[in-house]
């Protein structure tokens, strides 16, 4: 290896950066990437960008383009705040899951920065999204751009047309119902193509223009509507509006009675955006492990070789140890688990049952530890898990005692927290299965859903939230949101909160009270 | 190879927009922020960035969330030291927001935002009505005046400058020998001349060069272009601000008890319109307070608004006061002299008769305007109206208006009143301008 490191050249010399280099880095940092890791990735188109530059990506949700809303000013305000007074530093890099596979670099990094982020997010991050199967199936990478760029403009051409104040009512009824406006277990249909999404706009436009006011006044066919028994009837409406759905914004669009076709098609915007993004809140831990695990290994490997300087790889170990820094419960700086600090350790933690693995890892990884090839194993897990499965799978004990990790109960009617689980014998599968709840995303969100509505009759909406362990939601937003609900239904709508598990109902409230 | 894109020089305000958006929907809480500004703020100060606390109202985004008091969970938190199963761990008091409960959110209140200039002049102006020109006016920062300052290279086709593009044509000319049409008739016209005698050899040898040189010339002058992009001059204008001088502005008024917290309230945002209106105008001001009771005298901003002081009513005294100070500090010759009063109308019925002779006599012939706004009851405002009865100052007053254009004289119940007073000065601006 000396030998090796003697012969080959230094990347990069210096902290300033320009294009030379950063192409030079790229390809040595792709070589590695590909061959060592034998990773995957999409083509990559890196962008240099200034810091308020960065800002202004945060607030529009680190998309490059995206329609304007109040709301996303707002975020601004914040982020700019809290970057100014230094409460917050910025990403070094943002990176969207696109074909090419957009990496943002900023403008300040210095030239061991911008190596490490290259590896970071156009490898780490890239392969993520190209190879997991949550974004293969639920997400297009080669469409989401095409899409974001018509969501933009079709909302500004309603801002025209309808006014602003419109436009803004049906986007903050929309975001309101963002978190429920995603199919969790269907997969949603594929993003269709731009052509097919004019026809479909031509067409609403089509009927738009020969409405017939006519048709209305014809005499309804006899026997048409005869009363059958209340249960039939039910189920049989139950069935033609596929009910029960859990995906409102999807039902309120397709069912809702008084949206014009513009907001139904700016509701539908919300949603699909709000889907691209279901699967990067589901895998938080895995991407960012997956990121933080390649760029450590492939700037330690450049480092072996020679390609890079000691004070270059000063300068990256010392943001990367800010970046995976997990403080203690107890510690003031404390604010819950940093996923890159736990996808890193849980992805080193395989590579290391896999290579030198104890008696205990044995017992508990039988196929893997010892095996050897950890690069399989990674890139397995890589492709096919999701934060939730993967820690149910692959969080050993050893890193459970590592991290000293600790389940508190809490009753919210009871004066104590109780220590439910300790890193022992007894606790290791409770530890593990309780972290894999915290990151189900389906489960860890209020359960919502449309089970009724009666078109014929009075039209009302009925929601129905199943309650789990008790956890009720919020009155006042709760209230504020069943407002929105109401002004995208137009008629009343009423939310029950059922007891999961007994179906005993505990509350409903509807916007008649309100 | 992967793409690079250098994105360093696009349009930075990308969120512009949504900046927009957020403070039209947060308007009404912002301008009651600048409300207060002004009413607790410096004169002067209006003119200039300010930072406004979060609004709150009317911009929450509200989404289904579990309640935090309710049910039952499990915290997976790191770093255990002494814990055992089934130790109890008493809740930190006051809703649970210790360190150990996940999710403590930073409170938002002590988040402030700036508002730039622009906006902040925005939303004052709103309940004043003032009519778009005059805003514009008073949101310009200087008024420019373009002046010609060299050439340059690009431009718009209006302001090529001729001579200095023919001079870089023909240097450019010269220097790369582009064939001068004389020299080319010269040998057009030699051909001429062999074709018309008999073709031996010679002629004939001699008659193919020339051809040959005349055509060589020919393409050297399509290559060589008569003018050249690279000679166009444009004349460059330099905006230069116009030179402004210096003016004072007297704030005077009535503190006795009958003045309270509204009619101050008005009185500030009729100094803060006359004091806005004046920084466009000139480089350097001045703002002097004098208020009075039965006597008057000069003191700072904060004490000007906010110290109360009990007396009688004698307004000559504020106007021998400001003439006092004119003559020690401000002399006519180098200051414009602007005074605005602001009074209830109360005064001793003699003192109004040496009020008419002190502006009559002196202190007109000083200013450059003199404004004077009454501040009456909202219910009065309507039964006052017009007339010309009124108050003993108002009557008093009324005698000056008929005699002096730069006199203005306005009773004021709402902030929109306020503006009228000024038409006279805003309306003589742009003649101004045209002239300077």
């Amino acid at each position: 290896m000396v030998g090796h490191a003697r012969k080959s050249e230094l990347l990069f010399s210096g902290s300033d950066w320009d294009f030379a280099k950063l192409s030079r880095a790229y390809e040595e940092i792709e070589a590695i990437g590909t061959e060592e890791l034998r990773l995957d990735i999409y083509p990559v188109q890196m962008e240099v960008i200034s810091s308020e530059q960065m800002l202004d990506a945060y607030s529009s949700v680190g998309m490059p383009l995206m329609y304007r809303h109040w709301s996303f000013g707002k975020r601004f305000l914040y982020d700019e705040l809290l970057y100014r007074k230094g409460a917050r530093g910025l990403a070094y890099e943002l990176v969207i899951n696109s074909t090419p596979c957009i990496v943002y670099l900023m403008e300040e990094n210095t030239m061991a920065l911008q190596a490490l982020v290259t590896a970071h997010a156009a490898l780490g991050h890239n392969h993520f999204f190209k190879n997991n199967h949550l974004f293969r199936q639920w997400t297009d990478a080669g469409g989401i751009l095409s899409y974001l760029d018509f969501a933009k403009s079709y909302v500004a051409r309603c801002e025209e047309r309808h006014g602003l104040a419109a436009v803004e009512a049906i986007l903050d009824s929309a975001h309101a119902l963002m978190e429920q406006g995603v199919f969790r277990y269907r997969r949603p249909p594929k993003l269709s193509s731009e052509q097919q999404r004019e026809g479909l706009r031509e067409r609403l436009e089509y009927e738009e223009r020969s409405f017939n006011d006519l048709w209305r006044t014809l005499p309804p066919s006899p026997g048409k509507n005869k009363p059958e028994a209340g249960h039939e009837i039910l189920a049989e409406r139950k069935r033609s509006l596929n009910l029960p759905e859990e995906n409102l914004l999807y039902f309120l669009e397709k069912n809702s009675l008084v949206l014009e076709p513009w907001q139904r098609e700016i509701v539908r915007i919300v949603r699909v955006i709000a889907q691209y993004f279901y699967p990067q809140r589901q895998t938080q831990v895995m991407n960012e492990g997956c990121a933080t695990f390649v760029h450590y290994t492939i700037m330690n490997t450049l480092f072996d070789r020679g390609r890079i300087s000691e004070g270059a790889m000063l300068e990256i170990l010392r943001n990367h140890s800010n970046v995976v820094f997990q403080p203690g419960f107890d510690d003031p700086r404390f604010s819950g688990i940093n996923p890159y600090a736990l996808g890193l350790d849980m992805m080193q933690d395989i590579q290391r049952i896999s290579t030198e693995p104890t008696a205990e890892d044995r017992d508990w990884f039988p196929d893997i530890a010892g095996r050897g090839d950890w690069r399989d194993t990674l890139l397995d897990a890589w492709a096919n898990h999701r934060d939730e499965s993967f820690i149910r799978q692959y969080l050993s004990p050893a890193l459970i005692r590592k991290w000293r990790l600790f389940v508190l109960a809490d009753g919210a009617d009871e004066p104590h927290f109780e220590v439910a689980s300790i890193h022992n014998e007894r606790g290791y599968g409770k530890i593990r299965s309780a972290l894999a709840q915290r990151y189900d995303v389906g489960a860890s969100r209020p359960d919502i859903q449309v089970v009724d509505v009666d078109l014929l009759g009075d039209r009302q909406l009925r929601l129905r939230h199943n309650v789990k362990d008790g956890i009720l939601l919020e009155d006042q937003s709760r209230d504020a949101t069943l407002r929105h609900i109401r002004s995208l239904w137009g008629y009343d709508v009423s939310l029950a909160a059922m007891d999961a598990e007994t179906g005993a109902m505990l509350s409903e409230r509807s916007t008649k009270e309100l | 190879m992967p793409i690079f894109i250098d994105r360093r020089l696009n349009p930075k305000d990308k969120s512009l927009g949504n900046r927009q958006r957020f403070l039209r929907r947060a308007r009404e809480e912002l301008k009651q922020s600048i409300r207060d500004h002004v009413r607790t703020g410096r004169i002067a100060e209006l003119d200039k960035e300010l930072a406004v606390p979060m609004p709150r109202k009317g911009t929450s985004e509200p989404a289904f969330n579990d309640a935090k008091d309710s049910g039952r969970r499990q915290h997976i938190l790191p770093g255990n030291k002494t814990f055992s199963p089934g130790d109890l761990i008493p809740k930190p008091g006051g809703g649970g927001a210790g360190s150990s409960s996940p999710g403590t959110t930073e409170s938002e209140d002590d988040f402030r935002f700036v508002l730039s200039r622009e906006e902040v002049l925005d939303l004052f102006f709103e309940d004043l009505e003032l009519p778009d020109l005059v805003k514009l006016n008073l949101k310009q920062i200087l008024s420019f005046k373009p002046r010609r300052a060299g050439f340059r290279a690009s431009g718009s086709p209006t302001n090529i400058n001729v001579g200095r593009t023919m001079r870089n044509s023909h240097g450019r000319r010269i220097a790369l020998r582009r064939p001068k049409q004389a020299e080319v008739n010269a040998i057009a016209s030699q051909i001429a001349e062999l074709t018309s005698k008999p073709a031996s050899p010679a002629v004939r040898a001699r008659l193919a060069a020339l051809r040959e040189q005349l055509d060589r010339l020919e393409r050297r002058r399509k290559r060589i272009a008569y003018v050249d992009p690279v000679d166009i001059r444009f004349n460059r204008f330099d905006p230069q601000p116009v030179p402004n001088a210096s003016a004072v502005m007297f704030c005077l008024m009535d503190v006795s008890g009958s003045m309270g917290e509204r009619e101050k309230d008005l009185a500030k945002r009729f100094f803060v319109l006359l004091h806005l209106f004046l920084t466009r105008r000139y480089e350097r001001i001045d703002v002097v307070f004098i208020r009075h009771t039965h006597e008057a005298k000069e003191v700072d901003e904060h004490t000007f608004f906010y110290h109360t002081q009990s007396g009688g009513t004698v307004v000559s005294t504020a106007l021998e006061e400001m003439h006092r100070i004119i003559e020690q500090r401000y002399p006519v010759s180098e200051w414009n002299i602007y005074a605005a009063q602001a009074s209830d109308g109360d005064n001793f019925a003699t003192d109004s008769e040496r009020c008419i002779e002190l502006l009559d006599r002196k202190l007109m012939r000083l200013c450059q305007y003199f404004a004077y706004v009454e501040i009456i009851d909202e219910r009065e405002s309507h039964i006052f109206g017009s007339t010309e009865n009124g108050t003993s100052l108002w009557r008093a007053y009324n005698a000056v208006d008929g005699k002096w254009p730069n006199f203005q004289m306005r009773r004021i119940a709402a902030p929109a009143d306020i503006y009228p007073v000024f038409r006279e000065l805003f309306a003589r601006q742009p003649a101004l301008r045209k002239s300077a």
